[in-house]
């Protein structure tokens, strides 16, 4: 399992990986909503935590493509079905260096964005917190996306439909806890359903991902 | 530990490709698996390889013993031969990739990343992996496209020697490997039975 991983990472900092894609689109979008909006400072801190968590959801889906593709083009992932590693271990590990690759780095930048977007300054935690929170729950809800949708020549529009509606209850709580925080509420009911949410995808989705890996590899 | 295959229907895309056909496979013994394009070797040996079901019949012993290679190889063309092999041995859980860049002849293109190879350096590649999964029964698809006289020869050697370390070998292959073991034409299984009528694709 740490052999996939490390594998997983080495790949993706390697040139052509596509590490840093999802942060590069992060940083463009956070750039440009202030820029689109105009000069206005109350109206920019009032949106900024739903900017933040939006941008960071879209980053995410956009490194969704290659996730499992590249290894199904190349055969590994037929011989990862073959070796002794259950299925349901290789999607874990799948979806844990994508978080390491695209969900930490969105956390980290985070912050620093959120000056741009004149975030207040209680609101930094918890957006840091939310998405600390949110994002394993993306790349989990990623990996069963990416695995429905496995065999199919440019299936990304398909799985961008098929993950969206999923995405939404992690955007929503998640997107709650920043703005409840930045603006001094009490965040504990969306934090809550947010670290619930985050806890039930990882629990349950990695044997619907590897069921239907399976079904796909036929 | 034998591959034991009885009665076995195998269908592709909802159509049967053969039936009833059952053999068995003992330790130390290979065998060539001949039949013309779409009869469905490439079904057979990812039945036995577990990664789709048999329409009825049964593959026995073939649980966790088989190192497959289908027609594509799973190397990474941004690692180094090394580190494809390193790899999938550490996957399988073995030790020591030398024995398995030795037979194949990589020795030279060890730290090469593997997406500057030839296509049949490549495919050496892919086949050594073999070697550092060390399971016993190897199940493999046409694994002579694009080798060389030479590497051919390699590959026979390869999988002379794991014979006789009580290995087994599946082989689909349209080439003569100079190995002495059995053939088994798949033309007479050739399945006449009518689609399935509830297939209903994937979810079967």
């Amino acid at each position: 399992m740490i052999a996939l991983l490390s594998r997983d990472l080495r790949l993706a900092l390697r040139a052509g990986g596509g590490f840093g894609l999802g942060l590069a689109f992060f940083l463009i979008l956070t750039v440009m909503v202030p820029l689109s909006v105009g000069p206005q400072p109350a109206l920019l801190s009032s949106i900024a935590p739903g900017v933040l968590w939006l941008g960071a959801l879209l980053a995410c889906l956009l490194s969704l493509d290659r996730l499992l593709a590249l290894d199904w083009e190349d055969g590994s992932l037929d011989l990862l079905a073959t070796a002794p590693l259950p299925l349901e271990s290789v999607v874990s590990i799948k979806a844990l260096a994508h978080w390491i690759t695209t969900g930490l780095p969105l956390v980290l930048a985070a912050p620093v964005l959120g000056v741009l977007l004149n975030l207040p300054v209680p609101g930094f935690k918890w957006v840091v917190i939310s998405l600390l929170l949110g994002t394993p729950a993306l790349s989990v809800i990623g990996t069963f996306g990416a695995a429905l949708t496995v065999g199919l020549k440019r299936g990304g529009l398909l799985m961008s439909l098929l993950v969206m509606p999923l995405y939404l209850p992690t955007l929503i709580f998640g997107a709650e806890v920043a703005r409840r925080g930045a603006i001094g509420m009490d965040i504990q009911t969306p934090l809550l359903m947010l670290a619930g949410i985050s806890a039930a995808s990882i629990a349950l989705l990695p044997f619907a991902s590897a069921a239907v890996l399976r079904i796909n590899l036929r | 530990m034998s591959l034991v295959i009885t009665d076995l229907c195998i269908a592709r895309g909802g159509i049967p490709v053969l039936d009833g056909l059952s053999f068995t496979l003992e330790p130390g013994q290979a065998l060539i698996l001949r039949g013309p394009n779409g009869i469905g070797k490439t079904t057979l040996l990812r039945t036995i390889a577990r990664l789709q079901p048999p329409v009825s019949g049964r593959v026995e012993g073939s649980e966790d013993m088989i190192a497959y290679a289908g027609h594509s190889d799973g190397i990474k063309a941004t690692l180094t031969v090394a580190e494809n092999l390193i790899f999938w041995a550490s996957v399988f859980g073995t030790e020591g990739i030398s024995n398995a860049l030795k037979s194949f002849d990589l020795e030279l293109l060890r730290d090469r990343p593997a997406g500057e190879l030839s296509a049949g350096q490549k495919r050496r590649l892919g086949l050594s992996r073999l070697l550092v999964t060390g399971r016993p029964i190897w199940v493999l698809d046409e694994p002579t496209v694009s080798l060389d006289v030479k590497s051919v020869a390699m590959f026979a050697a390869a999988v002379r020697t794991h014979l006789e370390e009580g290995g087994s070998a599946l082989i689909a292959t349209h080439i003569d490997l100079d190995l002495d073991c059995a053939v088994l034409e798949m033309g007479p299984f050739k399945a006449k039975l009518p689609a399935i009528e509830d297939f209903d694709g994937g979810f079967l």
